[in-house]
């Protein structure tokens, strides 16, 4: 909670100022995201081999730290297939299509708190966009493009079946990702990423307890849009050998590849902003940290050692994100089509429909209550967010009871399957009964 | 206004060119010349049957169609939740009336088997 004193205007950047430190940004988020795709490759590999007991990449430099590298040359210099039937353009056009937007989306996240300058403050985002995370909802989809093109552009079969069932999958995920976010919007009243992050410092509870539903949804929709296991079936192996990208080799493989680490680094960093409170550090939101309300720097005066912080804090949050990204594909069995598809039509649209409707009722009880975001219960327990996170969590209680139907919590089977077995028993006993009877008389 | 979106397109630019740029490289660099063996489609080692576009199950078809349907109805809640605080409960009322059509078509849709996959 911000007091009154200290509330204070802080000069914003010059136009130069602001163009050349944005081309310092710009530079730096996209050699950041380059490095760090390729590191992801090691980890994943490393990951994979801890959990299988083997040893993983452990020949090009300590500890195989230099296989991407190794891996990218290696690519660079493979021959590149080129089917003969292929559409020339689109199975060009395709990988491209794929890494772009991947690589772009990275920008409307803010990773740090607002650094001071020598020329003002400078807000450690690359394009803090009044549209943020519409911005980032729509170019995140320009990737389904690309893999429906390539699909169909390879002309193979197991390429156009992969592309197809990944582009089905990823707008019918698309759904349940919005309206997940609807949510949030209804507290933030903004769709700005730092206005997200402000918000949760002000009501004092990070999104993930306060919109517990959406959190569920959105990670899983998020799995389900990087096509990563448990919803990988675009590249099912079994089925359709690597799918959409069966043709592709060299460089333009690669492509797909960084595009699909790229999407998973933006989606772990989007969920730690829009559910773990971003750059937030908890209990330290009350001393030092800026905000921008109605058009001006609120707060006291920023420090550079805060800005560090801040984005160590951020970048241990993505990165738990990103681990489990991975623990999971190592973990799970890939779903069937028609689960996969039940699970985002059947089950998570009518869900987060009814948990826009439950949640803006809340907030607007809360709001007709004259609740603030500010108000602590015993002087430490947020209010606002409390309560919208009680409701929210029995919200998602309800939705995994009821898709439980009775086999995972209570171990023993659903209950008709109970009642079932029971009849049989009883009507088993009946008999026995019965031929007991036949055979004394 | 539009300050922050020069970076933006900065970034736009980089990608772009790093896009190309890949794609120009490797094929600079990719050595060999294509054989009509290494250019056929891949089909596990077997000789390519019919025709690698053939026709696909309609149900492809029935999703994108759903898919359009609620995503505008998305892109429509998001103009109300933004502001659902300062438009009150006749927001909600006008909202909820908006989500109560569109969810008689979703159950109309999964009556109808729109969503069975099988």
């Amino acid at each position: 909670m911000m007091q009154a004193g200290t509330v204070q205007a802080v000069q914003d950047m010059s136009d130069t100022a602001y163009a050349v430190s944005s081309v310092v940004k710009v530079v730096l988020t996209f050699t950041v995201v380059m490095v760090v795709v390729a590191l992801l490759t090691l980890l994943e590999r490393k990951i994979s081999a801890w959990m299988q007991d083997r040893m993983g990449p452990n020949r090009v430099g300590p500890g195989g730290i230099g296989q991407p590298l190794a891996d990218g040359l290696k690519n660079i210099l493979k021959e590149e297939t080129h089917p003969g039937e292929a559409a020339g353009v689109f199975f060009t056009l395709a990988p491209m299509l794929s890494i772009i937007p991947a690589l772009v989306t990275f920008a409307v996240i803010p990773f740090a708190a607002p650094m001071p300058t020598r020329w003002g403050v400078m807000p450690m985002v690359v394009a803090d966009l009044p549209v943020g995370i519409l911005f980032l909802l729509a170019f995140s989809s320009l990737g389904v493009y690309g893999i429906v093109m390539a699909g169909w552009a390879s002309s193979n079969k197991y390429a156009l079946l992969g592309g197809l069932r990944a582009g089905a999958q990823m707008i019918s995920y698309e759904i349940a990702l919005g309206l997940s976010l609807m949510s949030l919007f209804f507290v933030v009243g903004n769709v700005g990423l730092p206005q997200v992050v402000w918000t949760q410092q002000r009501m004092g509870t990070w999104f993930f307890f306060t919109f517990a539903v959406s959190f569920a949804f959105f990670w899983i929709s998020s799995f389900a849009e990087t096509n990563r296991l448990p919803f990988d079936l675009p590249e099912a192996e079994s089925e359709l050998v690597t799918g959409y990208h069966t043709e592709y080799s060299s460089m333009k493989f690669s492509m797909f590849f960084i595009a699909e680490y790229a999407h998973v680094l933006t989606v772990s960093a989007l969920l730690a902003t829009l559910f773990l409170g971003g750059w937030d550090i908890p209990f330290l939101q009350r001393d030092d940290m800026l905000g921008f309300v109605d058009g001006r720097w609120v707060g006291n005066v920023p420090a550079l050692w805060i800005t560090l912080v801040t984005f160590l804090s951020f970048a241990i949050k993505t990165f738990v994100f990103i681990v489990i990204f991975m623990l999971v594909r190592w973990t799970v069995p890939r779903f069937r089509y028609d689960q996969v598809m039940d699970l985002g039509w059947k089950i998570m649209l009518p869900a987060s429909l009814a948990a826009v409707v439950v949640t803006a009722a809340t907030v607007l009880a809360l709001d007709s209550a004259g609740v603030t975001f500010e108000q602590r219960a015993l002087g430490f327990v947020p209010v606002y967010g409390g309560v919208l996170g009680v409701v929210n969590v029995a919200m998602l209680a309800v939705v995994v009871w009821a898709m439980d139907r009775g086999r995972t919590l209570s171990a023993t089977g659903s209950l008709d399957e109970r009642r079932a077995r029971a009849k049989q028993t009883a009507r088993l006993r009946a008999i026995e009964l019965q031929t007991a009877e036949r055979g004394e008389s | 206004m539009l300050r922050p979106y020069v970076p933006l397109l900065v970034l736009l630019a980089l990608s772009v060119v790093n896009a190309i740029f890949m794609v120009v490289l490797s094929t600079v660099l990719s050595p060999g010349g294509a054989t009509k063996v290494k250019s056929a489609p891949y089909e596990s080692g077997m000789t390519p049957l019919g025709n690698p576009r053939e026709r696909f199950s309609v149900k492809f078809y029935v999703v994108a169609i759903l898919f359009i349907v609620f995503d505008v109805e998305t892109i429509f809640l998001l103009p109300w939740a933004v502001s659902a605080r300062r438009l009150g409960w006749a927001g909600f009322a006008a909202a909820g009336i908006f989500i109560f059509i569109l969810t008689v078509g979703l159950i109309y849709e999964w009556k109808k088997g729109a969503l069975e996959w099988d």
